[in-house]
């Protein structure tokens, strides 16, 4: 049957099932490609000792601010910070900028920025709660595997 | 005493809610209109019973009752009055408390203005939303009981509120939020009604409509608030982040706006009928599963509310319960039902259609990156990731900028066929000069030129110039012109104002975006930086006392060109209680620029990390949200949802079923 010898209601609705597709289909395809270029993969301070972190991309780190290391810059906001996982594992993080009032020495907090050649960590944004009792998911299971590991050995 | 009373006062609305499931339905199975009638008075019960628990909870936050673990963990002796009583909802069990007293609010509201509703489909819709009530109210006794006591040893003080929330902003947010949230409940209980009853015509779509305008109003308003809230509240001059939480708001309200166009189009022309149905069920359930996001604390959001998986599970159960219940009746039922009325590529209804796949567009983008964490986590076996603001960005806006344009042309089509020629011929003039009008103004007055800007400054004029020129031509032939103004259906006003809204708040948006500057920086007393053209000085700083904190605040002049134009009062305050930190920026609000000053920390010496901002038309983002919500109650004004026939109904209720 020839496209234009279609009964009127029936070539609309073909043409409109196509568009559908056509439409919702790149939608998914656009969405998906976008998804991807865009996810930051979280890591443990043990993980990035470990070398499991890759250099340059965007990632995400946490863990519990180590007692008497943040350093502070006495020109601009510079400051540097030190997380672990209360064990072994220790990572280095800079930011300039200003820091969340949640931010104190001993707290949780996520890291979002890129890990360098050094191994040190230059976060663009760091995250601590509103709610002071609320541990980040992805930080309380770091500390909880590496808790696990220490003393499974 | 008290407290138990009002957990008492709980149970009882508990069984209230079931009676009101069990007797009106049966009362439509067995065709008794003694049954079918007890909706109302069972609704009235339902409400006042859980008001009073409301009360009650209230009474124990007035009275510092610390014995009560969730007073003594959101209170405090110290704490302002008006904060005693927002602090009822401040946290997980309250809110869910008031989230309940919203539902049976809504109840109520439905089976007192269901004069036009044949008594057999009000029994019905109450009996649904009598079973959502018991759902709720299930959930707080089982998992999350404000009224717990921690007898016999209590704190003599509490807590305190977390101080973010000590704000008029969260006084107001939460209640607007969840009469949105609760209200497409009511849509949601008409539509699975009419499915049950098989009897799917305009009538429905007549009596859902102000109700989802109503709603949807709500949800417009407190997600406004909102991100006025988090704007001022939490420091850092932020609007909108794409947080899970935000999210959760945000698609419902997607899906409600495609619900309200698509309603019209069915209550008009009788079109899209199961569609429309679907999208009724789709809204509320997007609700839903915003609140299990919220409180079930699977996603990382900044909203974090305490965490306890068997809340997650009970909403997640419940949550299958109800969507997979509805769209097995859907599936079911809603084969049968034919759209009566034809129309063309060219009509109103082709507008709505496409308003509606963009819509569900939307809604799909930003469920995917919202879920996406969780889906990961499964596949990859506990790999966690965040998905970035950027991901929204570059699938929402480009699929919004479209619904835009198509929001340009919609509302100069007609039902049925546009004549495209004259169509076309009108639309070019208002196309050219936004457009060109858009470029000129961005070259003339911003400080560069963005593309960009120009395309979406220039469809907001679009959207502006289409409205204007088509109410002209409803009222210019008109012999009589003022009249003819009155004339015009109160809805029709109200697609202008929401339209215009959207208009007003995407110009916002835009130029916020791209000219708003920032600067953090390091300032001691004396110091000036210059920034978009003002002088910013930090003057000096000085301790003040507020009734529960401690606060540096800070004084900073701006001015431009050496004349002065405002000091600002910044404060960093500690909260003694909570111990907690809280920056409370202070802000020269104004029509094309806000300018705001925020206090980081003390660093070194009598230094302090500053953040000065230049945000310009920033308020246009929630004025134009502020339309939006008005838009939806003035159509709800419109005559002709006042039952102009009181349907001699319930005689035809029985002879029909």
């Amino acid at each position: 049957m020839k496209f234009g010898k279609m009964k009127p209601h029936r070539r609309n609705r073909l043409l409109l099932v196509v568009f559908l597709i056509i439409t919702s289909g790149s939608a998914v395809g656009l969405g998906l490609m976008a998804l991807n270029e865009n996810i930051n993969l979280f890591y443990s301070p043990q993980q990035i000792v470990d070398g499991e972190a890759p250099v340059g991309p965007t990632i995400r780190a946490g863990g519990m601010v180590v007692d008497g290391s943040v350093q502070r810059s006495s020109e601009d906001l510079k400051v540097s910070f030190i997380i672990s996982d209360m064990e072994a594992a220790q990572v280095e993080i800079q930011f300039e900028g200003i820091l969340p009032d949640l931010f104190r020495e001993g707290q949780g907090v996520i890291a979002l920025g890129a890990l360098n050649p050094e191994g040190v960590f230059v976060a663009d944004e760091v995250l601590a709660k509103h709610d002071e009792n609320y541990m980040p998911p992805e930080v309380a299971d770091a500390l909880a595997d590496a808790h696990k590991e220490s003393s499974g050995k | 005493m008290i407290a138990e009373l009002g957990h008492f006062s709980l149970i009882l609305a508990l069984g209230l809610s079931v009676c009101l499931v069990v007797l009106p339905a049966t009362g439509v199975y067995l065709r008794q209109i003694s049954l079918m009638r007890l909706s109302g008075s069972l609704s009235a019960g339902l409400f006042v019973f859980i008001l009073f628990s409301f009360v009650c909870l209230g009474h124990a936050f007035v009275n510092d009752d610390f014995s009560v673990v969730y007073v003594a963990r959101n209170s405090n002796t110290a704490l302002p009055l008006q904060y005693k009583i927002s602090a009822l909802w401040g946290a997980h069990e309250g809110s869910f408390l008031l989230w309940s007293l919203v539902m049976a609010g809504w109840t109520l509201a439905v089976s007192q203005f269901s004069s036009s509703l044949t008594l057999d489909m009000r029994a019905r819709v109450l009996s649904i939303m009598g079973g959502l009530s018991a759902g709720f109210i299930l959930f707080i006794l089982l998992t999350s009981n404000p009224f717990d006591r921690d007898l016999p040893i209590y704190p003599r003080e509490g807590s305190d509120l977390n101080p973010l929330l000590q704000d008029f902003g969260l006084i107001v947010h939460p209640p607007l939020l969840y009469f949105g949230y609760v209200g497409f409940a009511v849509p949601f209980a008409f539509a699975i009604a009419t499915l049950t009853s098989g009897k799917l015509d305009a009538a429905w779509a007549r009596w859902s409509r102000p109700w989802t305008n109503l709603a949807w109003s709500f949800l417009t308003m407190g997600i406004t608030l909102g991100s006025w809230w988090a704007y001022y509240e939490l420091g850092w001059g932020g609007w909108w982040f794409w947080d899970a939480v935000e999210n959760a708001s945000f698609m419902p309200w997607l899906v409600g706006t495609a619900l309200i166009h698509s309603l019209a189009a069915t209550e008009k022309r009788g079109v899209f009928k199961s569609w429309t149905v679907l999208l009724a069920i789709f809204a509320f359930s997007f609700s839903l599963l915003g609140a299990f996001l919220v409180r079930s604390g699977v996603l990382t959001s900044v909203h974090a509310f305490a965490v306890d998986p068997e809340r997650g599970l009970f909403i997640l159960a419940f949550l299958l319960l109800v969507i997979g219940g509805s769209l097995l009746l859907f599936a079911v039922k809603a084969t049968g039902i034919k759209s009566n009325a034809g129309f063309t590529w060219t009509g109103r209804e082709t507008m709505l259609l496409v308003n509606n796949i963009l819509l569900g567009v939307a809604v799909g983008a930003v469920l995917l990156g919202t879920i996406y964490p969780l889906i990961y986590e499964a596949l990859t076996d506990g790999k966690k990731i965040s998905v970035g603001p950027p991901y929204f960005n570059t699938v929402f806006v480009p699929v919004a900028m479209l619904l835009f344009m198509v929001m340009a042309i919609g509302p100069a089509s007609r039902w049925r066929r546009t004549p495209v020629e004259r169509f076309l011929k009108k639309q070019l003039l208002p196309w050219g000069g936004s457009f060109a009008g858009a470029a000129l103004l961005v070259f003339l007055f911003a400080p560069r030129f963005e593309p960009l800007a120009v395309l979406v400054v220039g469809v907001a004029a679009w959207i502006t110039l289409g409205l204007i020129i088509d109410w002209v031509s409803r009222v210019r032939h008109k012999s009589n012109r003022v009249a003819s103004l009155f004339r015009q259906p109160v809805s029709y006003y109200g697609m202008l104002i929401g339209h215009l809204g959207i208009a007003v708040s995407m110009t916002g948006i835009c130029l916020t975006v791209y000219y708003s500057e920032e600067k953090d920086i390091r300032m001691a007393p004396g110091d000036v930086v210059e920034l978009s053209g003002y002088e910013v000085e930090f003057v000096s700083m000085k301790k003040v006392v507020g009734p529960n904190y401690e606060a540096n605040q800070g004084e900073i002049k701006i001015s431009r060109d050496s004349q002065h134009i405002v000091t600002l009062h910044p404060q960093k305050r500690f909260y003694e209680t909570a111990r907690n930190m809280m920056t409370e920026a202070d802000i020269d609000p104004g029509l094309f620029r806000d300018l705001y000053v925020a206090l980081g920390e003390p660093i070194g010496g009598d230094a302090w990390a500053v953040r000065v901002q230049f945000k310009p038309f920033v308020r246009w983002v929630w004025f134009g949200g502020l339309f939006i919500a008005l838009s939806g109650i003035v159509t709800v004004l419109d005559k002709r949802y006042r039952s102009r026939r009181r349907v001699v109904d319930e005689e035809a209720g029985r002879l029909q079923t």
